[in-house]
């Protein structure tokens, strides 16, 4: 119990004194998510919108996947990712192993089955509901994803801030294909695992801390920014 | 969205510029939870102007970086499985830089009484004979060798061992924390208790037998087999590992006015 109390006075006084190492990886925490959430976004949008618009064969089956997906163990795509990326593996000549990019690609994968599927499930329901007028208008398949795509977007907010939810909190894939390097590949939740490893709970706890406080804070910019609950249902 | 995509590429092509002062080490977690890089790392980079990337990993998985070319140079502890990688060619050759001790940790009340006894082989036998729970790190790791072939000098069969073996296939710090957790015994390098913060109702119970001393190598990744490896930077390091200024720096690091590392580099 004492070890939580040290851990929320060590937050407070690393953030009252903006600690550098803090600041250093608390700005490469968000970045690596938030680029991996725009490119996991820009997959995962228009494939939602292209399973609600369009009837294929495997169309049940490619739903299921995604689905299934949602719950792929990170520490599996880290592995994956990995041995792709190693020197001696396929992609080895591009050298990304332990550099914030190959980060990037781990939490790409790990994402965008989440954002795809919560994005579906809404993008699904506002079809059923434009479906006769966007036919009867005789629009193009581009037309009515992008008709979607614009009047579905704060469902896709939410979408795109679960696929955050997970990727900010997420330490199994990038400690493998990041290896946790001090001013190049650190981040919170691998210096919450290594100061753990250190015996220091009160200061993986007190990262533990700011890590949900931005969390909370990206969140609630968001949703003051993009207005939402103040206007339109959409 | 163009733009960010452009600056994607950018700044990956940035990182592949800047490679030239840079070089990737891959350590044992026992050498960097002793603090000592965060005194190396500076002096290196005041010297040499060289940035070293530290991977912090237990020796099993060292080797294999080193093996796959994903790192310019190994440092790790466990003489056996460094010399196989030379023998399969990974490596251009070994250099001995410095040594630090194991210890054996355990209950303060000491249930196994190892507390008394002369050698690391007789208190492991204690420890088997009342059956104390004991924590291994079951890594593969150096300290997980080395630990493994104390057992086998002690003369006693790990795979026979009941459940009061307790092998948690973690890194050091993690080991000692479950250690803390159900008061067990666990062997551990002295710089990693030293520096560990969560001691609970364990102490230091035994050291000093001479066949505890764990000493640490460099191998720089063959160039030969990895073309891209920075052999330069392994060299320049390397010198500098074996210089006065490491030798002055390594002996000089204490915890708690204990020495943790006695350099043996030879010139």
């Amino acid at each position: 119990m004492t070890d939580i109390w040290s851990g929320l006075t060590q937050a407070f006084w690393l953030l009252a004194t903006l600690d550098a190492d803090l600041v250093e990886i608390t700005l490469r925490s968000l970045k690596v998510t938030l680029s991996a959430l725009a490119v996991a976004s820009l997959i995962a949008f228009p494939l939602a919108a292209l399973i609600s618009v369009r009837r294929f064969r495997l169309r049940r089956f490619t739903i299921s996947v995604l689905n299934a997906l949602m719950g792929l163990p990170p520490v599996v795509v880290g592995l994956v990712v990995y041995v792709l990326l190693s020197r001696s593996g396929p992609f080895g000549v591009l050298g990304l192993l332990f550099t914030p990019t190959a980060m990037i690609i781990a939490q790409v994968i790990i994402v965008v089955p989440l954002i795809a599927s919560i994005a579906h499930q809404s993008l699904r329901e506002l079809w059923s509901d434009y479906h006769d007028l966007l036919i009867s208008m005789n629009t193009t398949k581009r037309q009515r994803i992008q008709t979607l795509l614009w009047d579905g977007r704060r469902a896709l907010l939410t979408a795109a801030l679960a696929g955050f939810g997970r990727a900010i909190g997420e330490v199994g894939a990038i400690m493998i294909v990041g290896g946790n390097i001090d001013h190049a590949t650190r981040v919170l939740t691998t210096a919450i695992a290594l100061e753990t490893g250190k015996g220091d709970f009160a200061l993986a706890l007190g990262l533990g801390f700011v890590l949900i406080a931005m969390a909370l804070f990206v969140n609630l910019m968001i949703h003051w920014l993009s207005h939402t609950e103040s206007e339109g249902r959409w | 969205m163009k733009n960010y995509f452009m600056g994607l590429a950018v700044s990956a092509l940035m990182v592949g510029a800047a490679a030239a002062e840079e070089m990737k080490l891959a350590v044992t977690t026992s050498f960097h939870n002793s603090g000592l890089s965060e005194i190396l790392l500076p002096a290196i980079k005041e010297d040499l102007g060289l940035e070293v990337q530290l991977l912090v990993v237990g020796t099993g998985q060292a080797l294999r970086l080193g093996a796959a070319g994903d790192v310019d140079a190994i440092l790790v502890h466990s003489r056996k499985a460094e010399e196989a990688f030379l023998a399969d060619g990974n490596g251009t050759h070994r250099r001995e830089i410095m040594y630090n001790d194991f210890v054996f940790i355990g209950p303060v009340a000491d249930t196994a009484g190892i507390k008394d006894a002369q050698t690391a082989a007789e208190a492991l036998s204690q420890i088997a004979a009342t059956e104390a729970i004991f924590v291994s790190r079951g890594d593969d790791s150096g300290t997980h060798k080395k630990e493994l072939s104390l057992w086998s000098a002690a003369g006693q069969t790990v795979d026979d061992f009941g459940d009061w073996y307790r092998a948690v296939g973690a890194g050091m710090g993690a080991a000692l924390n479950t250690a803390a957790g159900m008061d067990a015994y666990i062997i551990a390098d002295r710089a990693s208790w030293l520096n560990f913060h969560n001691k609970g109702g364990l102490s230091l119970l035994f050291s000093g037998d001479p066949v505890l001393f764990n000493q640490y190598a460099y191998i720089p990744v063959s160039p030969e087999k990895h073309t891209h490896v920075n052999k330069d930077a392994a060299q320049k390091l390397e010198d500098w590992l074996v210089s006065g200024r490491a030798k002055q720096l390594i002996d000089a690091y204490e915890i708690n006015g204990e020495a943790l590392f006695v350099f043996n580099a030879k010139e």
